[in-house]
């Protein structure tokens, strides 16, 4: 059986990390947050809004749960070092998902100014956990940097797209088996979680895939399972692709 | 008046007052927030001795939903 995974010596039993965001009311969130047995939800750092009062939002989440805030909405480093410590000083957390964007159409990531930005904040005694293109050699240098685990994307954020590279994320996986991979987001629906852990990531963070579907909490339990699935997949080691047919039943002893 | 810029909009104030007398000042919650003076974040512990002045850059922020 699978025991879970160790990040920054802190044992998650689920290997589900969910978002926060797109949910159609605090109520569909916590249902979804319950059935996805996800220890660990992600938060968004934002200006607070001077025309109107706001209620805690922190609130809303199960004190039990590792919050983990994002420096979404940075386009460069210096702005998602900023963001970092403003997190850090709000919630006493030393965690971060480190998110650089390279641009808003695909929201793709920036791996140069993540790298540097990784690099300032590990120093600063942040737990950084960076998203980054789905690239073996950034992951080396990420991982170099002191970030405790790296964050490949599937696809791009929110596209549902699915794993969009199975194979370098297989590479990654051989190439660092003793690192920590979570993919993050472009999970559209429960096989492309199962198929990311099948390739071997550690955890899978996901957001709208669960907030956008019709019954928000049936699909976190699905996805909580396929996650699981795909865990035990990989552990069991699956059985190599062959082009031909291999019999299951005996051929010889058919009656002719 | 004191025309500062507070999380993107230019706003005046009377005179100069502390971070935590400003966050008073247009009823910004002060629980789980933190408080950005011209890119420098500024401790809680130290809102009340830390002066706003003309020009200066003030962010506050909380957490939302995000992913």
């Amino acid at each position: 059986m699978d025991s879970g995974f160790t990040l920054a010596g802190k044992t998650f039993g689920s290997r589900l990390i969910i978002g926060t965001g797109k949910y159609r009311s605090f109520d569909e969130m916590k249902a979804a947050h319950r059935a996805s047995g996800a220890e660990m939800v992600t938060v968004a750092v934002n200006r607070v809004p001077l025309d109107r009062k706001t209620e805690s939002f922190l609130d809303h989440l199960d004190p039990a749960m590792q919050i983990l805030p994002n420096t979404a909405g940075c386009y460069d480093a210096e702005h998602a070092i900023r963001t970092s410590r403003l997190a850090r000083e709000a919630l006493e957390t030393d965690w971060i998902k480190l998110e650089v964007i390279g641009d808003p159409v695909t929201l793709l990531p920036d791996n140069e100014q993540t790298l540097e930005a990784a690099k300032v904040l590990v120093k600063e005694g942040f737990i950084v956990l960076p998203y980054f293109s789905d690239d073996l050699i950034m992951a080396k240098k990420l991982l170099g940097a002191g970030c405790p685990a790296v964050m490949p994307l599937a696809a791009p954020i929110g596209s549902g797209l699915g794993v969009q590279n199975p194979a370098n994320l297989r590479i990654m996986r051989e190439q660092l088996p003793d690192a920590t991979i979570i993919v993050d987001a472009g999970v559209g629906v429960p096989s492309d979680a199962a198929i990311a852990m099948e390739l071997g990531a550690d955890a899978i963070l996901m957001n709208t895939a669960i907030a956008e579907a019709g019954d928000a909490a049936q699909m976190a339990t699905a996805m909580k399972l396929a996650v699981e699935a795909g865990r035990l997949a990989y552990l069991s080691g699956r059985m190599p692709k062959r082009l031909y047919a291999s019999a299951s039943s005996p051929i010889a002893g058919a009656i002719k | 008046m004191v025309t500062i810029i507070l999380n993107g909009e230019k706003k005046e104030i009377e005179s100069e007052v502390t971070l935590d007398r400003l966050l008073d000042l247009f009823s910004l919650p002060k629980q789980r927030v933190a408080v950005e003076l011209n890119k420098e974040v500024i401790s809680r512990k130290d809102w009340e001795k830390t002066t706003v002045s003309s020009e200066d850059r003030i962010e506050v922020v909380h957490f939302v939903g995000g992913g």
